[in-house]
């Protein structure tokens, strides 16, 4: 086992540790504490694959950002203190399924890709190279060897399918998916600015 | 080979030095003991510079208000005094209070601690002088230094006590309001350049003082000094410490701490107030440059006597003294604020970032955007040189990242670097 293979297991298993923890735990500022661990491990994640600049996102977006107003969140309005977070059995069944059900997407979208076809297209067709010398992207090393697969099927070209010789019919990739998220977050911005005015406007007519 | 470069060459020299004394070793191995190395130089620097800096705090409080401050430890200057204190910590009982959340309270100045250090990483000391040289070195520490917050807030709210809530309270409140013109105040000097690396950014400053990015333009020179006011206030220094407020909230968020886990918070405070002066040593200050062309002198000497690495290595220690003493200048200069002005109340600390530093930083922005375009819209006289910045930077650019050898260390024969010349007449002729 390589330093690099030591590493991601470690960082990994911190990752998996850390989300675990934030199930299990019933304090909404503890799980905000596991949820740190955990995503500071997975910004570790990215690090360890050079993605620098990605896990610094992380760090600052999710961990400096959404964590800080969270807990500040938690502080403003927690009637007593130490909040506890009480869920009933149905929730936790109902919160089980959908929690399995994403599972098994995940998991059948990691297992349903030819990855052998995509080190294939990314290499131009060549062989399998010595380690070092696998190229990761579409384009050279020199021009930033940016253009990865998982970017591509995002914006609808899958290269173990569109790209592997022989292919008949084209996938669209995960746009749609990619698409519904992006849609889905726009509709919660709009609902909770809904909901942040709504009540601002029932306040000076009382 | 150069040891005490950035950790991938570190980690090179180290595989080449087991494979040439024929040691058993590999890859992971020598890049291990490479990052331990680093590892162990950044926790000595870290361990080191707050025990100088609080010393130098109760020195230079004890000047401004007439005293004479510790004079006992270690001699006429008390130069030990914060070592004695460190002792007392360590031996005091690690309290722990009855209402509070145990594990997020014993937690808390740890997650401080380790956000204030892992900003270190990205920090270069010097000319390659850095752990990990990040493209985005900048991004990165600002990043780190953000989750310190969280610490602060986490220490706070799991004390059990009302003092150290609202001092959580408003340490929250605060640094979030802060950071974002801390971010766009960094990235006035960062468009000029065009790059986040710091050491690129430093490289970018050689040649005289006129050459620093203070004086590159009308609006880094402003964003010097807003940076470095907002950067005094999201390390909680006075006259922002409003998350300590002794006057009012007893210690604010560290009411309850004491011993070890307290003095955590304070090595975090002064490592990290050096932090966010080095920043504005390498984004405005000229890095690791002296101004008066004493290190490109010696980068050409040695360029040109081939001195090997002892040589570049000599300059490289020299540029580290003067980058540490800029930066330690500028921790002096926020003790001295802090001893000199009385503390803002908390609504006037966000009226003045959300009213005024918000808006002054985002017009700096604007400004240092547009001014190369203005630059250009000027007529030039035929025959002349066309040395005006590029609108997306000047960008020092080397051929391998990883080199051993600084890109500039050849330019540097003829002075200035002519990367250096290209901008600075270019702004020196409008002026």
């Amino acid at each position: 086992m390589t330093g690099h293979q030591l590493l991601f297991w470690v960082f990994a298993a911190v990752t998996c540790g850390g989300a675990i923890a934030v199930v299990l735990t019933q304090n909404v500022v503890r799980m905000a504490f596991w949820l740190i661990v955990s995503l500071g491990a997975s910004a570790g994640l990215f690090f360890l694959l050079n993605a620098d600049f990605v896990g610094t996102a992380q760090l600052l977006v999710y961990v400096g950002g959404t964590l800080v107003l969270l807990v500040f969140g938690v502080m403003l309005t927690a009637s007593g203190p130490f909040s506890k977070m009480q869920t009933r059995p149905g929730e936790l069944f109902l919160a089980g399924i959908v929690a399995f059900l994403l599972l098994g997407l995940l998991g059948s979208s990691v297992c349903s890709v030819n990855w052998n076809a995509v080190v294939a297209a990314t290499n131009h067709g060549q062989p399998l190279l010595a380690r070092q010398e696998l190229n990761h992207g579409y384009n050279k090393p020199e021009e930033g060897n940016t253009g990865h697969p998982l970017g591509m099927a995002f914006l609808g070209m899958r290269p173990d399918r569109d790209l592997a010789p022989g292919t008949k019919t084209l996938s669209t990739g995960y746009l749609l998916p990619f698409e519904i998220a992006s849609v889905h977050l726009l509709v919660v911005l709009i609902g909770a600015a809904y909901l942040a005015r709504a009540k601002r406007r029932v306040q000076p007519n009382e | 080979m150069m040891p005490l470069i950035a950790a991938n060459s570190l980690g090179e020299y180290v595989l080449e030095s087991l494979l040439y004394w024929k040691l058993p070793g590999n890859e992971s191995i020598a890049f291990t003991i490479a990052a331990l190395i680093h590892v162990v130089l950044i926790l000595t620097f870290f361990g080191v510079a707050p025990l100088i800096f609080i010393w130098l705090e109760r020195k230079v409080a004890g000047r401004i208000q007439d005293r004479l401050g510790p004079t006992r430890v270690g001699g006429a200057y008390g130069w030990l005094q914060t070592l004695a204190d460190g002792v007392k910590l360590i031996q005091k009982e690690d309290l722990c209070p009855a209402e509070a959340d145990r594990m997020l309270f014993r937690m808390s100045p740890y997650l401080v601690f380790v956000a204030s250090f892992g900003a270190f990483i990205a920090l270069p000391f010097g000319n390659g002088f850095v752990v990990q040289n990040l493209e985005v070195g900048l991004f990165f520490m600002l990043a780190l230094m953000s989750l310190e917050v969280l610490g602060v807030v986490f220490a706070g709210y799991s004390s059990g006590s009302k003092w150290a809530l609202f001092g959580g309270m408003r340490e929250a409140a605060q640094v979030v309001s802060y950071e974002i013109p801390m971010a766009i105040c960094a990235l006035v000097p960062v468009i000029a350049t065009g790059s986040l690396n710091l050491v690129e950014v430093g490289r970018f400053q050689a040649g005289g003082f006129w050459n620093w990015l203070i004086f590159q333009n009308p609006f880094t020179f402003v964003a010097f000094f807003v940076y470095f006011t907002v950067a005094t206030a999201s390390v909680k220094r006075a006259p922002f410490d409003l998350a300590e407020a002794e006057s009012e909230l007893v210690a604010g968020f560290h009411t309850e701490y004491s011993g070890i886990r307290w003095s955590y918070f304070f090595m975090a405070e002064y490592a990290s107030m050096f932090a966010v002066s080095g920043i504005a040593v390498f984004l405005f200050l000229g890095g690791w440059y002296d101004g008066v062309h004493i290190i490109e002198s010696m980068d050409a000497f040695v360029a040109r006597e081939g001195c090997g690495w002892l040589g570049q290595y000599t300059v490289n220690v020299i540029g580290l003294a003067i980058f540490i003493t800029k930066a330690t200048s500028l921790v002096f200069f926020q003790m001295w604020v802090r001893w000199t002005l009385p503390r803002l109340r908390i609504d006037q600390v966000m009226m003045t970032c959300l009213k005024y530093l918000l808006p002054i930083s985002c017009a700096l922005f604007l400004g240092a955007t547009v001014w190369p375009l203005f630059l250009y819209s000027l007529p030039m006289t035929a025959g002349q040189t066309d040395l005006r910045p590029y609108p997306m930077g000047n960008r020092v650019y080397n051929a391998k990242p990883a080199a051993v050898k600084p890109a500039d260390k050849s330019d540097s024969t003829k002075h200035p670097a002519p990367s250096a010349v290209i901008i600075k007449e270019g702004s020196g002729k409008e002026a």
